[in-house]
């Protein structure tokens, strides 16, 4: 059972869209935002409010990639595999990503929920390949020892937090 | 108080307000913020400009209080100038220098040299990559020198996040045009005469799609926008909705007047939050003023216009299926007939085109039909944007004019293959085209010519590969994102990808066999013929083009087991150099399988069945003894 | 309307809705595996490819016809097109096909043995999910789907239940309840309509058989069947018979053969629910309220209603269903020493329908905590039991049901087609020369096309005004208007199916249009050909009243919901 507070968020969120089969993915986006993650529980909720199924809500929802119905870590990296930054090998990253934080194609999120790591189709950022996303930030020009780097930065960033 | 235009008098006095106000500033510090140049670190420049203009005590503002008067140099943020590569990009006005790689701490010398004392930094300028020569000004640089800029004319020259900059640029001038002087049919005649036509890749006419919408007898219309720039290693509409949103919005509702539609939508990829973030503020923008929503510029015309983000799927570039989004659905494409002309969003009449296409149209309102076909060939007029990235010198975003070839691209623009290394082939058209090889690169670049040589032109993704560039992995690589992206609705496309993806990764392995070759050919055959939708239809593409182009790499994969360009994990073979190797036991220390033997004094050896191909005695030699073969 | 040709010949179209129907009207029978005609349009299969003069290749199914076209279904490359596409299908399927319950019936199967597909170059599929058997009326077997999207179409599209949809994407996109729960825990009503239209293993009838066969075979036990009217319609043309032909005799002769010791006719207890549910409708009609009232014979309908719509569970009739008109009245029958001979009753319905499986387990129907029904086995799974039998259907001499439950009234054998249950009624409410009423009735509306018909009918110089709906989509559509006061009706009769019990859950599959009216027209013809045509005309029916059950009408004929 999700907490109390969950559903008031969701009012909050629901308060914002018509009560309509189109208001559907905005609203999981918002929910996807506020918890970094699509809390199952809520997916019945959001669909008796537009007026569709619970079945249709979780067709929908697990149709797209963005969506994720696992928490997710506090920092979610997103490695651009685009064909700029294959080709300027942006896998060495990923994996050393992959090998810093334990994790896998499997396994994306730690332990701690500190980190999630993904792929993702394309950033946006060809020009300065490869290029990964911290969040919403972009960061250009990746090397293995970079992301390692930066991994230290983030750990920091949260010790200060 | 944001004024709200209600006249096309109003509009015309703005701009020429905003206009006295751009030149009154003696000094404008554009700093970009695009998504490449913040990326590299735009923003904390931007800031440290902005406080060195605070701490010189004049004053710094932006937007619609552009201020008055003498000595006040202004610090903006501007829209993606293109080269990215070299960001962070600060272009100062009116001298026109622009200075690549700024850093924060850049900036006092920038202030002093340039900003009081109007003298240029030597060492922040471009080098000619060839001759070493400095280049000045934008226009001096190679990247720029063959490009025409129509869509991206004023991108990288205003604040995207202000719209008096834009009025002051002479957007919405188009708009005030088409309504105040130009009937429904005219604007569509004038459109269809210009021959536009969509740069989402199939390169339909625009106009004709236009008139199939206003001929339809349901009067609930609907304008939407693509947005979904999905092709890996493509950003050129990511640069227009965050660089210049104006100018494809003022399309938008250009469009939505032509054929009288009510409502539009902008479907952008989650992917670009800071194009959603500047299209969510132009709207804003636009609707206090009285260019969106009811009653625009006082004509009675009116239109809304929503954003619609996209949650991570490809196919949702596909018309059917990107409406189908916007309606809170699957994003699974549709079978056509009916078109999305007759029954799109909604089930109703629906113009849907990318976000280049709608930003295109404004120019063509203002200069005219005969003006467009003026530029790029006779049928495929205009301009094209690329992302223009991979394997060559200059990287970033090129606008050009259809006809160019891609050697001139490639080779003038892009100043070349890096590191001196040899060309091998340019993919374009994304994972929906193909590549084109050497021997292709004097052919003109347009719809029909590419599509001639067996790829599309698609949304605009060039990228360049040099010999270091295994075809058979590239090949592999867009087949994994086509079948990861499948939606798995048709047959074909969702079981023929999984089974050419398994073929290709066998022959990647070293475990490929010569009748792969023909299973590939095969499936690529049906899923051309066979699949439902467009995406589906081109995904075998990029298999039969490097297929078709560098057989003898498949052959080498196959037979050999050989990667040509050693880029095949599997494939790979560490060797240790004889000549070079001091038997020192790093790599043998190094390596994790404990693949490597050797006594002192005689050369290691590297025990090959052992080898995972891991690579770590390469980099633990400290002699570079250990090579690929 | 136009002419176009199609492999070489020409063939007229009027009204089709697409090229697809024109070819098979040519008689051209074009593979697929997504189409049904009355479902929307998915394209998925791309097995309905065809070339036009231009060497075009485009689906058949959505593409309109237009005049003076030219096309050819099967060149040398729509063939291998598909092949490839079966091999390509079954490369990814559990192709167990030996042992699935499904081989011989098996729309995959077919296609692949017709096109030749004789070896699969890739990979084999092991069993990577669990077969879902919470439901009593359907099995789920995702490792044996499609991805067609048949199932999903009708469950939202025609029940308007939307109970399973497509789930993920790609190659991991399946066809699942929401959160890949339970079938049992989500809003189905065990319609079984997406078991008909499945073409694969993929969703099957949850069989009784075994059960059935063992208690058979048990000298300690005394094992009783009733066959309800759609059945009587269906299960001929599975032994090379005629479509729709009545054989209920057939039926009744092969059930002997199998050991069950009584053979009842489900017409009877049609009766008994007319008989009782007349009474009630009168009532209601005469205290003026409350309207409307529904009809209660089709459980999926009654859980639909319970689910959707709890505000009009009132409203449903509290009369049985026949199945339990007939089972509760036999149970008074066997508990006789007499006729139960010292042996445990084991009671069997033969039912064309997958919600039955759940009816009988339904809490407001048992009486002292057991079951009046102790087992479903629908049309499908009679079928196989006469073939695991090795009887020879076609061969077999008809026999004539058991007494004292073995006649049935015209109504009540009407019953199986939408439509039937309300003549039947209102039949028992004719004045007048009994013919000519009869007649006038029928001509009133409660037959014809469609999924909806409303007609009135005068009683007594009142007007009733009635309604008869097929397909729970089309009823929820109704119930919304007689929510809101568009629409008011006295008497309204729901069936889940479309076109009712001859298309039910349980019924063969691979029914065609000219098979769906040749069932309908079986039950109609087994009415001309009845002495006995209203409900209330039923001696035996009537006859119960005074013996069985005197006095204990309400305990034994009502639910008490």
């Amino acid at each position: 059972m999700l907490d109390q507070s969950f559903y008031t968020k969701t009012d909050e969120i629901l308060s914002k869209y018509p009560a309509q089969e189109r208001s559907l993915i905005p609203i999981i986006h918002e929910v996807q935002e506020a918890y970094n993650y699509v809390p199952l529980e809520l997916l019945p909720y959001i669909a008796k409010h537009i007026g569709i199924t619970e079945t249709k809500a979780y067709s929908v929802a697990s149709f797209y990639e963005r969506f994720s119905f696992e928490p997710k870590g506090k920092y979610i990296i997103r490695v651009c595999d685009g064909t700029a930054c294959h080709v300027r090998n942006s896998l060495p990253v990923l994996e050393r990503l992959r090998e810093e934080l334990g994790l896998s194609s499997q396994k994306k999120t730690t332990d701690d929920m500190l980190f999630t790591v993904e792929t993702v189709s394309c950033l946006g950022a060809c020009s300065l390949a490869p290029a990964l996303m911290v969040n919403d930030h972009v960061h250009p020009a990746m090397t293995p020892d970079k992301a390692t780097e930066m991994l230290k930065t983030l750990r920091e960033e949260d010790a200060k937090s | 108080m944001t004024e709200r235009i209600s006249s096309r008098e109003q509009l015309n006095a703005l701009r020429d307000k905003y206009t006295a106000a751009i030149e009154h500033e003696p000094v404008r510090i554009l700093v970009c913020a695009g998504t490449g140049c913040q990326a590299s670190g735009s923003l904390a420049v931007w800031e440290k400009m902005s406080e060195l203009a605070a701490g010189t005590e004049v004053s710094v503002e932006f937007g619609a209080e552009i201020a008055h008067g003498k000595n006040f140099p202004a610090v903006h943020k501007s829209g993606c100038l293109g080269f990215c590569e070299q960001g962070p990009l600060v272009r100062i006005e009116p001298l026109g220098v622009l200075y690549t790689k700024v850093k924060p701490e850049d900036c006092e010398e920038i202030f002093d040299v340039t900003v009081r004392n109007k003298d240029i930094v030597h060492r922040l300028l471009y080098k000619n990559k060839i001759t070493g020569e400095e280049c000045f000004n934008q226009d001096e640089i190679p990247f720029y020198k063959g490009q025409t800029r129509v869509v991206l004319r004023t991108c990288g020259k205003i604040d995207p996040e202000s719209i008096d900059e834009a009025i002051a640029a002479g957007e919405y001038q188009a708009l005030a045009k088409a309504l105040f002087t130009m009937s429904q049919e005219e604007v569509i005649k004038t459109v269809l005469d210009s021959k536009l036509r969509g740069r989402g890749g199939g390169g339909f006419v625009a106009g004709k799609k236009w008139q199939q919408v206003a001929g339809q007898p349901e009067k609930i219309r609907y304008i939407v926008c693509n947005g979904d720039e999905g092709d890996p290693g493509a950003f050129m509409d990511c640069s227009i909705m965050e660089g210049d949103p104006h100018r494809m919005i003022e399309g938008m509702i250009i469009a939505a007047y032509a054929v009288g539609a009510q409502e539009g939508y902008i479907y952008v990829r989650a992917e670009y939050p800071l194009a959603v973030k500047r299209l969510n503020l132009a709207i804003k923008q636009a609707t206090e003023r009285g260019l969106l929503g009811d009653n625009i510029l006082g004509s009675g015309f009116s239109f809304r216009l929503n954003i619609n983000r996209g949650a991570g799927a490809f196919v949702c570039g596909e018309g059917s299926a990107l409406t189908a989004s916007i309606e809170g659905k699957r994003g699974m494409p549709r079978v056509k007939p009916p078109r999305t002309v007759e029954q799109g969003l909604f089930g109703k009449p629906t113009v849907l085109n990318n976000v280049e296409t709608y930003a295109n149209v404004p120019q063509i309102i203002l200069d005219g039909a005969e003006w467009y076909r003026s530029i790029g060939t006779e049928n495929s007029p205009g301009t094209k944007t690329f992302a223009l990235t991979g394997a060559v010198r200059n990287t970033g975003l090129v606008e050009v004019p259809f006809g160019i070839t891609p050697r001139k691209i490639i080779f003038d623009i892009g100043g070349g293959i890096r590191n001196d290394k040899k060309f091998k082939a340019v993919q374009i058209g994304g994972p929906s085209g193909g590549c084109l090889t050497e021997s292709q690169l004097d052919e003109p670049l347009d719809f029909d010519s590419v599509k001639k040589l067996g790829v599309i032109v698609g949304s605009g993704g060039l990228v360049v590969m040099d010999e270091d560039t295994c075809m058979v992995e590239v090949a592999r690589f867009f087949m994994e994102f086509t079948h990861r992206e499948s939606c798995g609705k048709c047959v074909p496309c969702r079981e023929g990808t999984l089974r050419m993806l398994e073929t290709l990764e066998r022959i990647v392995a070293g475990q490929g066999e010569m009748k792969d070759i023909d299973e590939l050919r095969t499936l690529a055959d049906l899923i051309i013929h066979t699949a439902l939708c467009g995406l589906g239809k081109s995904a075998p593409l990029p298999v039969v083009s490097t297929l078709n182009a560098f057989p003898e790499e498949y052959i080498a994969h196959i037979q050999d087991k050989k990667c040509p360009a050693h880029v095949c994990q599997k494939l790979k073979q560490y060797i240790i150099d004889e000549a070079k190797c001091r038997s020192c036991s790093k790599c043998a220390r190094g390596c994790p399988v404990q693949a490597i033997d050797g006594k002192p004094k005689v050369p290691y050896v590297i025990n090959q069945d052992k080898c995972i191909k891991c690579g770590a005695c390469q980099s633990a030699c400290p002699f570079k003894a250990i090579y690929v073969a | 309307m136009g002419k176009m040709i199609i492999d070489g010949i020409p063939v007229e179209f009027t009204d089709e809705q697409n090229i697809l129907s024109v070819i098979r009207k040519a008689g051209i029978d074009l593979p697929t595996l997504c189409y049904h005609s009355e479902l929307s349009i998915y394209g998925a299969c791309r097995l309905c490819n065809v070339e036009d003069d231009r060497g075009r290749m485009f689906a058949s199914c959505s593409e309109r016809p237009r005049d003076g076209m030219i096309i050819k279904t099967s060149t040398p490359r729509l063939v291998q097109y598909r092949r490839l596409l079966i091999e390509l299908l079954l490369a990814s399927h559990h192709r167990d096909c030996t042992t699935c319950v499904k081989s011989g019936d098996c729309e995959l199967q077919r296609l692949a043995h017709r096109l030749g597909v004789s070896s699969v170059r890739w990979g084999y599929k092991e069993r990577t999910h669990k077969k879902d058997f919470s439901s009593p009326s359907i099995v789920r077997d995702p490792d044996k789907c499609i991805l067609c999207g048949d199932c999903v179409r009708v469950c939202e599209g025609i029940q308007g239940i939307n109970a399973i949809d497509f789930a993920h994407r790609g190659t991991e996109a399946m066809v699942i309840p929401a959160f890949n729960k339970d079938i049992a825990h989500t809003d189905c009503v065990n319609c079984g309509q997406c078991r008909v239209v499945c073409p694969t293993g993929a969703i099957t009838i949850n069989t009784n058989i075994r059960p059935v066969w063992e208690a058979l075979a048990d000298p300690n036990v005394k094992v009783y069947a009733q066959v309800a009217p759609a059945v009587r319609v269906a299960v001929g043309q599975a032994f090379g018979g005629a479509k729709g032909e009545n054989v209920m005799g057939k039926i009744v002769a092969a059930l002997h053969r199998l050991g069950f010791d009584d053979v009842y006719d489900t017409t009877f207890g049609a009766d008994m629910t007319i008989l009782e549910e007349s009474k009630e409708f009168l009532e209601v009609f005469e205290k003026g309220g409350p309207f409307p009232l529904f009809t209660s014979c089709c459980p999926a309908w009654v859980s639909f209603c319970e689910k959707r719509w709890p505000e009009f569970r009132n409203n449903i009739s509290t009369s049985y269903s026949p199945l339990q008109m007939l089972a509760s009245v036999a149970r008074e029958y066997y508990a006789d020493p007499a006729k139960n001979e010292g042996k445990k009753i084991v009671s069997v319905g033969i039912m064309p329908c997958t919600a039955k499986k759940a009816e009988i387990l339904r809490e407001d129907l048992k009486r002292d905590g057991k079951q009046n029904v102790d087992y479903i086995l629908t049309t499908e799974e009679l079928i196989s039991m006469i073939r695991r039998a090795g009887i020879r259907f076609d061969l077999i001499e008809g026999e004539a049901a058991d007494m004292p439950f073995g006649i049935g009234s015209g109504g009540g054998v009407i019953f199986g087609n939408s439509g039937g249950v309300m003549e039947a009624a209102l039949r028992t409410l004719c004045e007048g020369p009994e013919r000519s009423s009869i007649e006038q009735l029928r001509n009133s509306g409660v037959r014809g096309p469609g999924p909806l018909r409303e007609f009135t009918f005068t009683y007594k110089g009142n007007e009733i005004r009635a309604a008869v709906v097929s397909g729970l989509a089309e009823a929820d559509a109704l119930l919304r208007r007689i929510k809101s006061g568009e629409s008011i009706y006295h008497f309204v009769e729901v069936m889940a199916c479309r076109r009712g019990c001859i298309m039910g859950g349980g019924q063969p599959a691979h029914a065609g249009f000219r098979t769906k009216e040749a069932r309908k027209h079986g039950l109609y013809e087994s009415d001309v050909n009845t002495q006995i045509k209203k409900s209330n005309e039923n001696p035996l029916a009537l006859s119960v009243y005074d013996t069985l059950i005197k006095g204990r009408e309400h305990e034994l004929l009502h639910s008490h919901r």
